[in-house]
């Protein structure tokens, strides 16, 4: 065995974005092979839990772990890694704040289950039949993880040393972070390594947002003709940057996309989604209730585009079943017995 | 501000079919009007439920939204934010930030699944200490009508689930290796890996 640095890379619950991501390292990956060793890369690599099971406590130097934590499974092999690594790092959105998956927990467990295995149009199941945790056929049992309540990003889980923030992260930022971690440069543990300063310090079409914004109708990107110059709010279209980190050079922008929040907030923010919330409302035209109200309209999903990456991670972290909405009970997170 | 033996007339929060529960209300004054309001009904001797506790902010345009959710998560069942009349505030503009905040996240809280009726707006000028008292009874009655909203409680229920992995992560430390776990032992091996390196 070389004497290199050892690197497990793991996913939880996330789509595979961060693990295509690693490739984005393009020929530099090879750099990175030669000065490590990959011990664990499920996605890539034929290495087992039990591998990772046989090795010393803390002999694992990083452990990368994308995705946010929602299964048994999921949160034994998180804190196995932990427990293996030196330092664990919270890679990609949903590790860092849930990311997408994190939308989860606007539906009860419960609600989950019974769209997926009865209700969504392509399902065929007129037993209603269910995964169940624990099967027994012929005398061997069968188990499957458990599907918890909430989804959780992993700090809620284990204790993350770093975080790449990012719906992927850039190579530049895994690049910029596996040369600190190898060359022992690393920041104040908890850190971010991503600038600490909002999107729109970074925008290209920075100068075109005015001091005042003032808007005075919400328009969505796919219904309008936009300048591709001038600033997303400034035309009306809800843009996430003046409550997201920087980091990712406004690749969204550049694409001409509103930004949508996936850097998470600056370290100034606990809320990202009440953030933005504070700067947009702040910053619309109308003064009467009605009009504010009916202003307000051109936003469909409040919850949906404020806390896009960040609901898990948000103060209230999961809906509640105080009311019923549509007729039909939400969210209702029963108690574990 | 909660005193046990503040019970009057026109306290809604004591009685009832309520089982005893007491109201948590968080509310944001701004200090040029509701807040001095609030004085004014203090000095006139007014009488009014004792369930919530004030936190006087300069204005209401200062309420971060994050402010309300953080009351909530700790507990609050009940947020009142106050501020001057529209065209009045001290700071111009503020108190429209403000309104234009509240509609705003009434709707994230009912998206949440929280009553919108848990959180209200009013705006008292500083001669109103009589409407301090009428909201503040009357957001009383309502949030004990819909009962606790005890956020740090589901919390933790929704934690249990986690629970028992946890005991055994702490309990497998006999395994022949040390295992190290806090942010002492994390140091630790944050040395060892840039030897390694």
């Amino acid at each position: 065995m070389s004497a290199n640095p050892k690197i497990a890379l793991y996913w939880c619950a996330s789509c595979g974005g961060c693990e295509e991501s690693v490739v984005d390292l393009a020929e530099s990956i090879l750099d990175v092979v030669g000065a490590v060793d990959i011990v664990l890369w499920p996605v890539a690599m034929d290495f087992k839990r039990a591998d990772i099971e046989a090795m010393a406590d803390g002999s694992i130097a990083v452990a990368l772990v994308n995705g946010a934590v929602r299964s048994s499974e999921q949160e034994e092999m998180v804190h196995l890694l932990r427990r293996k690594s030196a330092l664990v790092v919270a890679y990609g959105s949903c590790a860092h704040q849930g990311g997408i998956p994190g939308l989860a927990n606007q539906f009860s467990r419960e609600d989950l289950l019974r769209t997926v295995y009865e209700e969504s149009p392509s399902t065929v199941n007129p037993e209603r039949t269910r995964p169940a945790l624990r099967v027994v056929e012929d005398g061997r049992e069968v188990t499957l993880p458990e599907l918890w309540q909430v989804v959780r990003p992993l700090g809620a889980v284990i204790d993350v040393d770093y975080t790449i923030p990012g719906c992927p992260p850039t190579a530049k930022l895994l690049a910029g972070a596996l040369a600190a971690i190898l060359a022992g440069q690393l920041p104040p543990r908890g850190a971010v390594l991503a600038p600490d300063v909002a999107l729109c310090d970074e925008c290209p079409r920075k100068d075109s947002k005015p001091v005042d914004l003032a808007i005075t109708e919400f328009r969505r990107p796919h219904l309008v003709k936009l300048d591709p110059d001038r600033c997303f709010l400034a035309q009306g279209v809800l843009c996430m940057g003046p409550a997201t980190r920087s980091g990712c050079e406004a690749l969204c922008i550049g694409g001409w996309m509103p930004c949508t929040g996936c850097f998470g907030p600056t370290s100034r923010v606990a809320d990202q989604g009440a953030k933005i919330l504070s700067s947009l409302a702040a910053n619309i035209e109308p003064k009467t209730d009605e009009e504010i109200v009916t202003m307000l309209a051109g936003i469909p999903d409040p919850v949906g585009t404020f806390y896009r990456y960040g609901l898990a991670a948000s103060r209230l972290r999961a809906k509640i079943a105080e009311r019923e909405i549509a007729g039909r009970e939400i969210a209702g997170r029963e108690p574990k017995p | 501000m909660s005193r046990e033996n503040a019970n009057e007339e026109g306290d809604p929060g004591h009685g009832g079919p309520t089982n005893g529960f007491r109201a948590r209300i968080v509310a944001f004054f701004c200090n040029w009007c509701t807040y001095t309001a609030a004085d004014l009904a203090g000095v006139s001797r007014l009488k009014h439920s004792p369930h919530f506790r004030i936190i006087r902010v300069m204005c209401s345009g200062r309420v971060d939204p994050q402010f309300v959710l953080e009351a909530f998560a700790r507990g609050a069942d009940g947020v009142l934010i106050g501020g001057c009349h529209p065209g009045d505030c001290h700071y111009m503009e503020g108190n429209y930030k403000c309104l234009r905040r509240f509609h705003l996240l009434k709707r994230v809280l009912g998206d949440m699944g929280i009553a919108a009726e848990r959180l209200r707006l009013e705006w008292i000028s500083a001669s109103e200490g009589e409407r301090v008292k009428t909201v503040v009874n009357e957001l009383v009655a309502q949030v004990t009508a819909l009962g606790p909203l005890g956020m740090p409680g589901r919390f933790a229920d929704w934690d249990l689930e986690m629970k028992h992995l946890e005991a055994a992560v702490a309990g497998a430390g006999g395994g022949g290796e040390a295992v190290a776990a806090g942010p002492e032992a994390a140091r630790g091996r944050e040395e060892a890996v840039i030897h390694v390196g």
